[in-house]
């Protein structure tokens, strides 16, 4: 029954969405309010409706009702709990409906905290919100409906992918998602404002907190996605420019030099029509993934099984969307007046710099991964496009857009003092030139790359650090002025510095995380050890262990030092009986100097047991570096004028951070 | 206005540089880091890009998989036409096992080894990676419920 409630619920919302994606467009256009605040309930409707049969999907999950075909086919009765949940999401028809769930949240979220918007304006962003909707939602009820029963009902379901049983679903897709579907805010609001053929400061400020959350989603999302695949065996690491994986980094790339452009229009009117673009370009890359994803069209290590029929549904999704948009574009941009004029040097330059590297990176990104699908498509030889090829475009793109980043900003608007900022950023870069030159000496000459990187990422925190002592007036003015300057300044530009400083701890770890790792691949007896840098690792022992739904096969490996013992690391080999499947969980030690990384594979026809070891220097900062970036998107968040719901712009308490804060 | 036109001017010139650089980063790269893809009916015939890293997809011949005592474990590959033998220091994915579609990458040694540097399996049990599926084709054993693999 509450399946077919759910079901019920879905047809519900995409009679709401098509409703509140058409008769508002209709009635903005003749000014009657009635219509126009249609697309409020309509939009708080759908959300209800969603929110339903996300919840009668659950249930059939959590209550193992093997009678829906989508819970048989990737649950089971003696799964944990946290997996019959997650496990909701786990499989294509669940994480549409999630997706779909947080396009729901988002225009309820627009519907109810945008109070300061125009209602013509409002009821456009919703209507575009609502046609988005109706699209996602006859995909899902069309090709991907997750409520159809079998008859007769299987005892028992077949479970859930082993290596998906990991804490790292519960957390990763929902944090993607957001991301993801949080651009089609982006979207909505560049597409009400084609529609009425205005953009402006006022635009701009309604715009950013959206766009904030959603890149901050996205950040958080990617950096677990790549902290999940980096301790899951065989999905290549950190980050492996897999497709499945480019597809959540160009919509990222995009939503940075977004909210980066967007700033330019809130605070200098200029550069509109390329930041609706931008807006645009965010969410149709956003879509892409999904098609990426979904359709199964590219070979992934991520990839799901999959069906032709919904790739060809979402392709046609896209193309609607991202054509229309386009044609949108092309028709009403040129209406926008061009806004004010800067110097080659200033702060609108230094983020239009910004602005060009990353929209060449998500170019040369979007080549290589769908380079091999178009060659396939015309016939030509079937290739692939691996890591070489991203780290030989993207790299050489990034490091001057990263050399620029603390310049950028510092520089004033409109016209900037370059020998100025540079005087200001002198210490910083020799202690930056200098911490390269001491790495250098340590690691030698082979290490080049690894040193200079070292020096980018102090050269990015030291960076971000002399900008707020900047704004506070440090060590120019009394240390308490500077403490209370410190507390007025604008949460926005404290979270600027973060987001900057994030970057250079990200550098950090992915410096040492690629120049310094370390690896031993042997086959050991229990007893034997092997030399891993300065460390012999022992395997100490192998034994048996029962888990809930697993047997494990332990192996204990102990690192020692002149005989002593280091530390000790467990490694699992699990089988799982109900699905017939082995996975592994490497055994990790993290430090903030390195991550002790130990797996133990199979054993060989002699009683040796295959074992891999790593030594990853640094690689915890990848990590943190990101979530200190999206935490500085968060602390922007809080800014009180960026606040979703704060109707006109707060009093302004001192007069620092005034038209400093970017 | 002038002031707006010599903008224009510098911004179009600027983005001429620099694309005009990632044309030639992408070119160059594309050039040297692309790897090809083969069927081992390919290999067999010695149809194979030379002197460079290639990507082959196949099932894992059952029976075929050996553990060396040194780490290293040999099997072959097939497409159901044609067997390739293949060697690989290091721990095999999760999802490796007999009748699995795979993709390994790596080189042809001049005795028709391929000696493999990665070797990938997928996320899903019931996935097969899109190569294998498409070599099958060529060979003509595919069947569509994904069960095109006679050693099960």
């Amino acid at each position: 029954m509450i399946p077919e409630l759910g079901h019920l619920a879905l047809v519900l919302a995409l009679a709401l969405a098509l409703l509140q994606g058409t008769l508002p467009l209709w009635s903005a256009a003749r000014g009657d309010p009635v219509g126009m605040r249609l697309a409020v309930s309509g939009a708080v409707g759908q959300f209800v409706m969603v929110t339903l049969a996300f919840g009668a999907l659950t249930w059939a999950y959590v209550a193992s009702d093997f009678s829906v075909a989508n819970v048989a086919t990737n649950s089971h009765s003696a799964k944990p709990l946290i997996y019959k949940i997650s496990g909701v999401w786990g499989n294509h028809e669940g994480s549409l409906l999630l997706w779909v769930w947080i396009l729901a949240i988002f225009g309820a979220a627009v519907a109810g905290l945008g109070a300061n918007l125009p209602l013509p304006f409002k009821a456009r962003v919703l209507a575009v919100q609502g046609l988005i909707g109706a699209g996602f939602l006859a995909f899902v009820l069309f090709t991907s409906n997750p409520f159809l029963r079998l008859d007769p009902a299987p005892s028992d379901g077949n479970g859930l992918n082993p290596i998906l049983q990991d804490p790292g679903l519960a957390m990763h897709p929902p944090m993607l998602y957001l991301g993801y579907v949080g651009l089609s805010t982006a979207f909505s609001f560049a597409m009400a404002a084609l529609i009425e053929g205005r953009v402006d400061a006022a635009w701009a400020r309604w715009l950013r907190p959206w766009v904030l959350v959603a890149w901050a989603a996205l950040t958080f999302g990617i950096a677990l996605g790549s902290w999940w695949a980096y301790y899951t065996l065989g999905w290549g690491g950190w980050w492996f420019w897999d497709p499945v994986e480019n597809a959540s980094f160009m919509p990222w790339l995009a939503a940075t030099a977004l909210l980066h452009s967007a700033v330019v229009v809130e605070k200098r009117d200029t550069l509109k029509a390329w930041t609706i673009l931008l807006a645009i370009l965010s969410f149709a890359l956003s879509l892409l993934g999904t098609f990426l994803v979904r359709s199964g069209v590219l070979t992934s290590v991520h990839a799901f099984a999959s069906d032709p029929t919904r790739g060809v549904f979402i392709l046609a999704l896209l193309v609607v969307a991202i054509g229309g948009a386009f044609a949108m574009f092309a028709w009403r941009a040129p209406m926008l007046r061009p806004g004010g004029s800067f110097a080659p040097i200033s702060r609108e330059s230094g983020l239009l710099l910004n602005n060009v590297l990353l929209a060449t990176a998500v170019g040369t990104v979007l080549l290589g991964t769908l380079y091999p699908l178009f060659l396939d498509t015309v016939g030509g030889p079937k290739i692939s496009v691996g890591p070489p090829y991203f780290d030989a475009t993207f790299v050489p793109l990034m490091v001057p857009l990263l050399l620029a980043m603390p310049v950028g900003s510092l520089l004033a608007w409109k016209r900037g003092d370059l020998p100025g900022v540079l005087q200001r950023l002198r210490l910083a870069f020799l202690a930056a030139l200098l911490a390269a030159g001491l790495a250098l000496l340590l690691l030698g000459w082979q290490h080049l790359g690894a040193a200079l990187g070292f020096g980018l990422a102090l050269w990015l925190v030291l960076g971000a650090l002399v900008d707020l002592a900047e704004r506070i007036a440090l060590f120019r003015v009394a240390p308490a002025q500077s403490l209370r300057r410190l507390r007025g300044l604008p949460r926005s530009a404290l979270g600027v510095a973060l987001a900057h400083a994030g970057v250079g701890l990200l550098v950090l770890g992915i410096t040492g995380a690629t120049a310094l790792r370390e690896e031993r691949i042997a086959a050991l007896a229990v007893g034997e050890a092997t030399a891993l840098g300065s460390v012999q690792v022992r395997l100490v022992e192998v034994h048996q262990e029962q888990g809930p739904n697993y047997v494990a096969t332990v192996g204990e490996f102990q690192a020692e030092r002149d005989g002593e013992e280091v530390h000790r690391i467990r490694s699992e080999k699990r089988f799982f009986p109900v699905e017939g499947m082995p996975t592994t969980k490497p055994g990790i030690l993290t430090s903030p100097w390195a991550d002790h990384y130990y797996v133990l594979g199979d054993q060989a026809a002699d009683g040796r047991w295959a074992v891999r070891l790593y030594r990853e220097p640094l690689v915890v900062w990848i990590w943190w570096g990101a979530a200190v970036t999206g935490l500085g998107g968060l602390v922007s968040l809080s800014d009180r004028r960026l606040r979703v719901g704060a109707p006109t712009p707060a009093r302004r308490r001192l007069p620092v951070g005034e038209g400093m804060a970017a | 206005m002038r002031l707006r036109k010599k903008q224009r001017l510098y911004l179009v010139l600027g983005s001429l540089v620099l694309l005009g650089g990632a044309a030639a980063l992408v070119l160059t790269a594309l050039e040297q880091n692309v790897a090809f893809f083969v069927t081992p009916s390919q290999v067999a015939a010695r149809e194979v890009p030379e002197a460079r890293n290639f990507r082959i997809g196949g099932l894992v011949v059952a029976g075929s998989i050996v553990h060396d005592g040194d780490g290293v474990v040999r099997f072959r590959l097939t497409d159901t036409q044609q067997e390739v033998p293949v060697q690989y220091a290091g721990v095999l994915p999760d999802l490796f096992r007999e009748g699995q579609g795979i993709v390994a990458q790596g080189e042809l040694e001049p005795d028709g080894t391929f000696r493999a540097v990665e070797v990938l399996a997928k996320h899903d049990e019931s996935y097969m990676p899109k190569e294998v599926v498409d070599s099958l084709k060529d060979a003509g054993v595919w069947q569509h419920d994904g069960s095109g693999v006679p050693s099960q």
